[in-house]
């Protein structure tokens, strides 16, 4: 048997002071900090996002997702202005648009908007940038 | 008397009732004044209902119980709504009832976390309902307090969400968006998100 390492999973925890995003519904791709957690399914949330507001108002865990970002140390259960303080002291809202997640959620929404032509366009121009990778790529393999 | 409330009082239902399937009223009421007695006692209820009129007829089945009075010697003074004074903020709440079930009567103490007196009160209902199969008027709620100190929480079930730094994480949760269940599918499901 070969040594195996085993190391814990990296969790997002719901917890004081995560950063949320809204899936479907009123609140859709709006950020909301957790404010405080009510029970094993339902949380606080208060949103001063300057993309999007959302109230403060208990949510359904079942209707948002865990995003990596939190602010630290929140205090349970603070204040509307001291939370948007503390938002935008941990910069949350350029901080979640560099995530991978917030590009790829930008894209596709970008994407849902084209038209057929552009649809096309997008086609070709993926052609084009795939062609010219795989050509430098067979032009190391063939060096090497 | 009995008229002057209600059609506010219908119009604020309307909107609430997204919010909560209850209602708080206060209610204030007393025997019909009669020459032997000119002013009856008053008699003052705080009541959890759907709307006005279930509570109106909530005050007459209680007060028909405690006292030798009932609606057709009785008269309404007053009836108002009561708001919750602060709707945002998250409050434990221990209430004591009375329940009816199908072999007895039993007294029973339940706490909930919640942000409102009504939302405490409508939980009360949905989980008297789903561990005992009550109805409505089988539960008669007697005090609803709030318990201000955590100390002061008695259920373990509260207790678990009063402590400090609690966390947890998401382990396995399906998407109930992306389409719900089929009998086949192309992929193994995401349960991560």
């Amino acid at each position: 048997m070969g040594d195996v390492e085993i190391s814990t999973s990296q969790w997002r925890y719901v917890e004081v002071g995560r950063v949320v995003l809204f899936s479907g519904g009123e609140y859709d791709g709006k950020l909301a900090a957790i404010v405080e957690i009510i029970d094993h399914k339902r949380v606080l949330v208060d949103g001063p996002s300057k993309t999007g507001i959302v109230p403060r108002h208990s949510a359904p865990l079942a209707h948002v997702s865990l995003t990596p970002i939190v602010l630290p140390k929140l205090p349970r259960a603070i204040g509307v202005g001291a939370l948007k303080k503390a938002w935008e002291k941990a910069e949350v809202d350029s901080q979640f648009e560099k995530t991978t997640w917030a590009k790829k959620r930008a894209q596709f929404q970008k994407r849902r908007q084209l038209n057929d032509f552009e649809r096309f366009k997008v086609m070709k121009l993926r052609k084009q940038a795939r062609f010219e990778v795989r050509k430098t790529l067979a032009k190391v393999r063939s060096a090497a | 008397m009995q008229t002057s409330t209600t059609l506010n009082g219908r119009i604020s239902d309307c909107n609430f009732w997204i919010w909560s399937r209850l209602q708080e009223y206060q209610v204030i009421g007393r025997h019909l004044p009669s020459e032997a007695n000119p002013t009856p006692k008053l008699y003052r209820m705080r009541i959890f209902a759907p709307n006005d009129v279930v509570a109106k007829s909530r005050f007459w089945y209680f007060l028909g119980k405690l006292r030798k009075i009932k609606k057709a010697n009785g008269e309404i003074v007053s009836m108002s709504q009561i708001h919750e004074k602060r709707p945002q903020k998250v409050k434990n709440f221990g209430i004591w009832i009375r329940y009816d079930s199908r072999s007895g009567t039993h007294n029973m103490y339940k706490e909930y976390r919640e942000m409102s007196r009504t939302d405490a009160v409508d939980a009360l209902y949905q989980d008297m309902a789903a561990r005992h199969r009550s109805r409505f008027r089988q539960v008669q709620i007697l005090k609803v307090v709030e318990v201000v100190k955590a100390a002061d929480i008695r259920r373990p079930y509260m207790k678990q969400l009063l402590t400090k730094g609690l966390k947890f994480p998401l382990p396995h949760r399906i998407n109930k968006k992306a389409g719900g269940k089929k009998i086949f599918a192309a992929h193994r499901p995401s349960t991560f998100f």
